[in-house]
């Protein structure tokens, strides 16, 4: 009963969707008010639809109802609750759901909070979000109906992929969601502006909030996912650039290039064609992603849903879209005009070099992660590119881009001085110098890139520093934007310290140990005592049991396990870890060997932490910026 | 209008491929390696720095190069295939080429997963992979008594390609 009312939930989401795209773009080409009236509540309908939708898929997992084949195939009665409800979004096609459910929830919220917009541009955006929504729920009922039965049903379901059975996952996937659809507001916008032909320093100020707040969940979505792989898959790397990593990359990147042109066109009315171009990009990269990860195409170590049937539809779907909002942006970008001139040293020019180093990075992100596509639609196979590509294409767009970082703040819009800079920039020199040396004395920087990698860290926070100082006199003007813009790049000092420090400091011993034996890693002694087994609610698992001391004084005690969960079969390394904000202690299990020895490893990973807590900081910016007076005032008000 | 054109047909370029790569599967390609000699080498091994092994020790054998990394994610999913080759197959030898990848990593890879290599060749900057004509990891080449390359597969092996592919040309090289 449950899930036919949520089957047909969907199916009336789809109507509504479809009429509310037609009232809307018709309502706003003839300038029909009445029409345009229709698009809030039918927004608000087609919201409550998609959420009972929701609902429903959720209640038949906590009732258990093996008679629907997702919740079969997702679930188990042995799956406790949280996981049960984290399960929804555990596949495919619940991801589906989660994605409209964040999609409808984004255009109520822009239905709510546009009451100052002019309507014809609010009729326009709706109605190219719900078209994007009727797409996706079309998708679902065509190729991958989460509410499709199963007659019989069976007495027991498969089980949650264990992979998916830890804290991070409840929270990740809804997170990056709310970030890749969170670009369809800017994506709308720029259309919204195309159609309109007009774009001015008042569309700008519309944009940024919500790109802004897009950005805030993408780039916890992401730190999330890092911090899920890290914990989980159990050998201690936090980024693979895997398909699935790169897939939520892109849109990552491409999105901190139309934050950063969005404060260009906002305040001095330049790079227009430009941050339509980037907002249309952001999003169609979001979309992309998902043709990535859901048709199959490209193997990876997590894609969870591969079915290259329903790559067809995505790929039409991702021609209409991208293909269409970029043929009407061939048409239409003229009208809107490049915008003003700016000097050849000025924030406008450091900003634009910001742009370019990100989109190529994103380019090149793109070409890695397509690569192995390339080759295979040419019949030489599926391979992998992987780390030794990107890492050494990363290193040299990033090292520019945070030189750029800590100097670009400090510049003058409109023209500026090279005296003057020159003069401001002794504070990032000075801190730069001072990261470095400190991380000599602490334990030496084994690498030229080690090296800039520190240089760098101190010289963004020295640039911040500066910024800040020079405010010091009427620090009350200051806007909640400047903070945000201060906290988002101190967020990147940390996250670059973190990486620096992991990447030249980490250590790791692989060994086999005996009850009883002990092994010396950065100045720590790990004594395995033993390995006991233990029954969890749905896996049976080894737990060993690693006293961890240091000088003779106990630290921690570690409890790594190898869990065999019991529907799934496939054995799991459940790394244990001990975590402060200087280094953590990583300890997995390996295997057990026939002399009853197991394989163990141990990780010391200093300053680790701080990768995962920069992308917080970044986010906290982010959303400090999101929320600044001036979005408030002239958005709120009818 | 012309260069507001240049996204669009940068994204129906993309397109295509896109399009092609959902019909398309991986298979075995021509090489230009195949019945050739094998590329020479004298590589140190990945257990054992100091070791160093040369092709002409493997001539009079057939034995199987596999390029593989820590980093690759086909990789593991094919290693599993390996492990059962060496079972099945112990007269072969089978070489493992680790590349671009470091020596820590790749060793922990191998106790983690298990090692089905007799040797593996430690190639951090990817020379031999480049005399080998390596597209991308995983690839596998089959060598016969003579040192001359006979099969060559492109990206993961499948249970499938081992059964229907590897196994026949071993046994016709009388392995």
């Amino acid at each position: 009963m449950i899930p036919t009312l949520g089957h047909g939930a969907l199916m009336l989401a789809l109507l509504i969707a479809l009429a509310q795209a037609a009232l809307g773009l018709a309502g706003a080409a003839r300038a029909n008010e009445r029409w345009m009236a229709w698009m809030r509540p039918l927004t608000a309908t087609q919201a409550l639809l998609v959420l009972m939708a929701f609902v429903a898929l959720a209640t038949s997992f906590v009732r258990h109802d093996f008679s629907v084949y997702y919740v079969a195939a997702h679930s188990n009665s042995h799956l406790p609750l949280a996981y049960r409800l984290a399960a929804v979004w555990g596949g495919h096609e619940g991801s589906l759901l989660l994605w409209v459910l964040m999609l409808v929830g984004w255009m109520l919220a822009v239905a709510w909070r546009s009451r100052g917009l002019p309507l014809v541009f609010v009729a326009r955006v709706l109605a190219v979000m719900s078209l994007l929504s009727a797409g996706f729920v079309l998708f679902m009922l065509a190729t991958s109906n989460p509410f499709e039965r199963l007659l019989p049903p069976v007495r027991e379901g498969s089980d949650l992929n264990p992979l998916l059975q830890d804290p991070g996952m409840v929270l990740h996937p809804p997170m990056l969601y709310m970030g890749y659809v969170g670009f369809s507001v800017a994506f709308s916008f720029a259309l919204a502006a195309l159609m309109g032909g007009k774009l001015d320093a008042a569309w700008a100020r519309w944009t940024r909030p919500w790109t802004i707040a897009a950005w805030v969940f993408l780039t916890l979505g992401i730190a999330l996912g890092s911090a899920w792989a890290y914990n989980e898959l159990g050998w201690g790397g936090w980024w693979f650039w895997d398909p699935v990593e790169n897939a939520s990359f892109m849109p990552w990147l491409a999105g901190t290039a139309l934050v950063h042109s969005l404060a260009v066109s906002e305040k001095r009315g330049a790079f227009k064609a430009w941050t339509l171009l980037l907002a249309l990009l952001a999003f169609s990269l979001s979309l992309l992603g998902t043709f990535l990860v859901r048709s199959g195409v490209l193997s990876s170590v997590h894609a969870f849903a591969t079915d290259p049937k329903r790559g067809l539809f995505i790929l039409v779907f991702l021609a209409l879209v991208i293909g269409g909002s970029l043929a009407l942006y061939a048409v239409r970008a003229g009208a809107v005009g490049l915008g003003q001139r700016f000097g050849n040293l000025s924030r406008e020019s450091a900003l634009l070099l910001n742009n370019l180093l990100l989109v190529v990075a994103t380019g090149s992100v793109l070409l890695g992660t397509l690569y192995p596509l390339f080759l295979d639609a040419l019949g030489l196979g599926k391979v992998s590119v992987g780390p030794p590509y990107f890492d050494s294409v990363f290193r040299w767009l990033m090292a520019p881009l945070l030189l750029l970082l800590g100097a670009g703040p400090l510049l003058r819009w409109k023209d500026d001085a090279f005296s003057t800079l020159v003069r401001r920039l002794r504070w990032p020199m000075a801190s730069g110098l001072l990261v470095l040396a400190s991380a000599w004395l602490f334990g030496g920087a084994a690498s030229a890139w080690s090296c800039t990698g520190y240089a760098l860290a101190g010289w963004v926070l020295g640039g911040v520093i500066e910024d800040l100082l020079s405010w010091r006199a009427n620090w009350r003007q200051l806007t909640r934007a400047q903070w945000g813009m201060w906290l988002a790049h101190t967020g990147v000092a940390a996250f670059v310290l973190g990486v620096t420090t992991v990447q030249t400091h980490e250590s790791s011993r692989d060994l086999r140990m005996q009850a009883g034996d002990t092994v010396a890693l950065a100045g720590y002694d790990f004594r395995f005592v033993d390995a006991a087994a233990i029954a969890g609610p749905n896996y049976a698992a080894a737990r060993g049991r690693v006293e961890v001391s240091r000088a003779g004084q106990p630290v921690t005690t570690l409890w790594p396990e190898k869990r065999v969960y019991r529907v799934q079969r496939n054995p799991m390394t459940e790394a244990a870890i001990d975590s402060n904000p200087v280094r953590d202690l990583y300890v997995s299990l390996g295997e057990l060997l026939p002399d009853g020895s197991w394989t163990v490893r141990v990780q010391h990973k200093p300053l680790v932490i701080w990768i995962w807590l920069g992308c917080l900081i970044m986010a906290l910016g982010g959303a400090l910026a999101a929320s600044d007076r001036r979005y408030q005032r002239r958005q709120g008000r009818p | 209008m012309t260069r507001w054109l240049i996204p669009l047909v940068l994204f129906g370029a993309l397109l295509v491929f896109l399009a092609r790569g959902l019909n398309l599967d991986p298979r075995e390609v021509p090489s230009p390696l195949i019945d050739r000699p094998a590329p020479a080498f004298a590589m140190p091994t990945l257990a054992d720095p100091a070791r160093v092994v040369r092709r002409e020790e493997l001539l009079g054998k057939v034995w199987l190069l596999n390029v593989w990394a820590s980093w690759c994610g086909p990789c593991r999913t094919e290693h599993p295939q390996w492990l059962k080759l060496a079972q099945r197959q112990p007269a072969v030898t089978l070489i493992g080429l680790n590349y671009k990848d470091e020596r820590d990593a790749a060793t922990a890879w191998l106790q983690d997963l298990g090692n089905p290599y007799t040797d593996s060749l430690f190639d951090p900057q990817g020379q031999l992979g480049l005399d080998y004509g390596v597209y991308g990891v995983p690839e596998t080449f089959v060598v016969d008594r003579d040192g001359i390359v006979r099969f060559k597969h492109v990206g993961p092996l499948t249970h499938a390609v081992v059964r229907e592919q590897i196994e026949p040309v071993l046994k016709r090289l009388g392995a």
